[in-house]
């Protein structure tokens, strides 16, 4: 019974590892890139565009502009009428949507391959095209706040979560929420949504992706047909967000609330990412959380913690390489029946000096690489999990090459590299601490 | 077969893909029949096995007992503990999914085909010789209780669990599979032995696949892997009565946002008008942003994140129901604004324009869906247990193109009851009273 908790600390936004031999790319004259997934299994194609601009792009005291507009795209353009950008999709069979994360901003369907001229088409339109009302986006704002209350504000281990990422980031943007904090999404104006459009909508900051039964020169004639007219921006802002200051201080927060059912501890610490040409580090703690926390059976701290001694119900480690800007290396214990947080934190930082002291379980090491070897083969089973790999690399500071490379970085990763990863990145002046609790239980 | 639509406008022209998938038939020497999706282009197979019942087959006082059987079942197997057939597993590469439903126990693997024996003579220790021993049995029971409390305080889970409840009483859809934390806690070595010899028996089982293997190959697995369950099981489960009436319940929970979970009876897979009900439906509540219930409570007024409603049908009762968050002021415009639709509907059916849309939006897209290995095997064993026959994929755009407006119109009449929907509301919401 393995995958009971995994929704309840994180959203794993796990990205397939692929080979590259059926992997086309180009770039249009006005800047706008291109990665073609031939895959003809099916008569299915994944349409996608990206925009590398996301929440941690908005300026200050807008936070949730992004995730708005993202919306709003949705309402419509000097060709197409509200609503009928996803009405066009669905007459065809098709399905739609987007979504918004901190350095990025897609939107996607999944359509019959003959289709993909007229999406294609709606794409291009909605670029650079947007024709959206006041009152468009008053009425959106208010769904906007629905979906904050539904999915955060609902939620204590969301509000948890967003508290302890607030207190994660001194100075950077990655610690405001996407979705935005309330008394900023619920001001934001029609202004305030044209001015992100106009600033980050343009080709030379937008990345098509296209996955399934196509051909990489018939999707190029496409794009050149519908996406080539468009002017690039001129004044395209250089992708530099403000950075950290040292971190000197380890942050630790209680959050109690009473509709917590399941306290939990978790640290996060602040850690290195990937970025292009230079994936080692990245590589050894995607090892080192596997082998910390990656199996509840096999793992070192689920072996420990829910099978020696009967501490925790859940405990994992997490680490996604995958950001424009540093990230986090994360643990989390559940504690069993009768076990205080306290006490489950203390053998949380029992168990990972135990494993800093012993040499790394070699047999271990290599069931995980060879889970590596296999994630390749069924990675392109999927033409969404290929189309999002390429996608975010790209708008998270990686090339096509650092995509494909990675499997051969991941396995050239030795014991040596993970111990000394792990003792630069457990250190807990960089680091996060916090208990959800529920209000008025002792723990 | 390719099919022709109606354009909906100029820029809409383009017929319907044909299906590209071809489903054999495997019968297998030991009497197993299976469909499977040969596709060799990725090396690997997807399996998916289904055995109906499931955790409603759990005896009177045991409930909670399937479930947790079934999440034993990958906690070691003869001298091998949970660490062990993990372990084992990961270093082959594959994946075993098992899951417990209320009308089935589902195992879905997937197998590099460079070590499939292997992985199959592991999966089958599993499935034949599960230890079930205390230590495992206590540490999987914790993990199910926390499960139990956690549900206690989600108001999604809150209000569809009040629903169930109220609309099945003592049938076992009207109880989570998890059992409460005094039956969970009740629950012996020897009823998970029971319960196991109770559900997994080859009487009952379906099978999909797809992927690297041949028939014969396939043939020969699942022999291997499936041969040594007991040939039959327990009786199957009875039909649950309907119980709920029109009205609204409301829970009360401290939060911002209100749930509601509404609906009423609904209309059985197998009926001549599950079809008209099925488009039916997506115009109403199933075709996410183009239906009418997203249309009117967030696309016109900004009244939820999401709606949506759903043709619920099990295998020994059926429901239609919808789910909503809003706003604790705003939950009672929610509640007029769904009773509206679901009269208008119940009342005029669908534009002709509304229906050739859906007609449209569902042909198109089911051909879409077989794709990927396991997206494949498990609507191939979806499609057996359903009792659809091995050319249903061929057929049924032609189904859904053979319903009329007036069919709907009838049919809307028959499964809309605006007067029998009942609303279970969790939260605060303003304005709203228990109407009993």
């Amino acid at each position: 019974m393995k995958q009971f908790f995994a929704a309840l600390i994180i959203a794993a936004t796990a990205t397939p590892l692929i080979a590259g031999e059926n992997i086309k790319s180009f770039k249009l004259a006005n800047g706008m890139e291109a990665v073609v997934i031939e895959d003809q299994r099916s008569p299915v194609v994944v349409n996608m565009v990206w925009y590398r601009a996301g929440a941690a792009d908005e300026p200050r005291g807008k936070s949730g502009i992004a995730h708005l507009l993202e919306h709003l795209l949705f309402k419509g353009t000097d060709e197409l009428e509200p609503g009928e950008f996803s009405k066009i999709v669905a007459a065809n069979g098709g399905s739609d949507n987007a979504f918004t994360a901190k350095d990025y901003t897609a939107y996607f369907q999944r359509v019959a391959a003959d289709r993909l001229e007229l999406m294609i088409k709606m794409e291009s339109d909605r670029m650079r095209d947007l024709r959206i009302t006041e009152e468009d986006v008053f009425t959106e704002r208010d769904v906007v706040l629905e979906e904050r209350s539904q999915r955060t504000d609902s939620d204590p281990g969301a509000l948890f979560g967003e508290q302890r990422t607030a207190a994660q980031f001194l100075n950077h943007p990655y610690g405001i929420p996407t979705i935005g904090w309330r008394h900023e999404a619920s001001t934001l104006t029609r202004a305030d949504a044209l001015a992100f459009y106009e600033t980050y909508y343009a080709p030379n900051n937008a990345i098509l992706v296209v996955a399934g039964d196509v051909v990489a020169a018939d999707v190029q004639a496409l794009a050149e047909k519908y996406f080539g007219p468009l002017k690039a921006s001129a004044d395209l802002p250089v992708r530099q967000r403000v950075t950290e200051p040292p971190q000197l201080a380890e942050r630790r927060l209680k959050f109690a609330d009473e509709r917590v059912a399941q306290p939990y501890v978790t640290r996060s610490y602040l850690a290195p990412e990937r970025n292009a040409g230079d994936q080692k580090d990245a590589a050894a703690l995607t090892i080192l959380a596997e082998l910390l926390g990656g199996s509840s059976q096999t793992s070192f701290l689920g072996k420990r913690l829910q099978f020696d001694e009967q501490i925790a119900v859940y405990s994992s480690a997490f680490y996604s390489g995958q950001s424009l800007d540093k990230t986090t290396f994360g643990l989390v214990v559940v504690p069993d029946e009768g076990v205080t947080l306290q006490q489950a934190e203390d053998a949380m930082d029992r168990v990972l000096a135990e494993f800093l002291e012993q040499p790394v379980d070699q047999e271990q090491m290599g069931r995980i690489k060879q889970q590596i070897k296999a994630s390749e083969i069924y990675g392109r089973d999927s033409l969404r999990g290929q189309a999002n790999a390429y996608g975010s690399a790209l708008t998270q500071g990686l090339t096509i090459a650092d995509v494909d490379a990675w499997p051969d970085v991941l396995s050239a990763v030795t014991e040596e590299d993970i111990k000394a990863a792990a003792i630069k990145v457990f250190d807990r002046r960089q680091a996060v601490t916090g208990w959800l609790m529920r209000t008025g239980v002792d723990q | 077969m390719r099919l022709f639509i109606t354009a909906l406008s100029a820029l809409i022209l383009l017929p319907a893909v044909a299906i590209a998938i071809e489903i054999q038939e495997v019968k297998t020497k030991g009497g197993l029949t299976a469909w499977l999706v040969q596709e060799s282009s990725i090396p690997f197979v997807s399996i998916d096995i289904q055995f109906s019942g499931g955790a409603s087959l759990d005896l009177p006082g045991k409930r909670g007992a399937t479930n947790l059987m079934v999440g034993l079942l990958e906690e070691g197997t003869g001298d091998m503990d949970a660490r062990d057939f993990a372990a084992a597993t990961e270093g082959l590469a594959a994946s075993f999914g098992f899951d417990a439903s209320n009308d089935s126990i589902s195992i879905s693997a997937k197998m590099l085909t460079e070590n499939r024996d292997q992985a199959v003579a592991l999966l089958r220790r599993a499935l034949i010789a599960p230890r079930f021993d205390q230590v495992s049995i206590d540490r999987v029971k914790s993990q199910v209780k926390s499960i139990i409390v956690s549900d206690l305080k989600d108001p999604d889970k809150i209000a569809s669990r009040a629903f169930s409840a109220a609309a099945f009483g003592d049938h076992p859809y009207g109880s989570s599979i998890n059992g409460t934390e005094a039956e969970l806690a009740a629950l012996t070595r020897d009823d998970l032995i029971t319960a196991q010899k109770n559900a997994m028996a080859r009487d009952r089982v379906f099978i999909g696949a797809s992927g690297d293997i041949s028939p014969d190959e396939l043939a020969q697995l699942l022999d291997d892997l499936l041969g040594d369950l007991p040939a039959t099981g327990s009786p199957m489960p009875t039909q649950a009565t309907y119980q709920l009436t029109g009205g609204v319940s409301v829970i009360p929970y401290e939060t911002p946002q209100s749930v509601a979970v509404f609906g009423h009876e609904g209309i059985k897979r197998d009926d001549d008008d599950f079809f008209a009900a099925y488009i039916l439906n997506h115009v109403l509540g199933g075709a996410g942003f183009e239906s009418r219930m997203m249309n009117e409570v967030r696309e016109k007024r900004g009244l939820t994140y999401g709606i949506g409603t759903y043709l619920y049908p099990l295998d020994y009762g059926e429901l239609y129901i919808g789910q909503v968050a809003s706003s604790n002021d705003r939950m009672a415009e929610v509640i007029q604004v769904v009773t509206e639709e679901w009269a208008r509907m119940a009342e005029s059916g669908l534009t002709a324009e509304e229906l050739s849309a859906a007609k449209t939006f569902l042909t198109g897209a089911y051909p879409l869906r077989f794709d990927g290995n396991s997206r494949i095997a498990g609507i191939l064993t979806g499609m057996q247990a359903t009792g659809l026959d091995i050319t249903y994929p061929e057929t049924r755009n032609d189904k859904v193109n053979a319903v009329t407006q007036q069919d709907i119109a009838r049919v809307a009449k028959r499964i809309l009851r605006p007067e029998d929907l009942r609303f279970v509301i969790v939260g605060q919401p303003e304005g709203v009273e228990n109407t009993d």
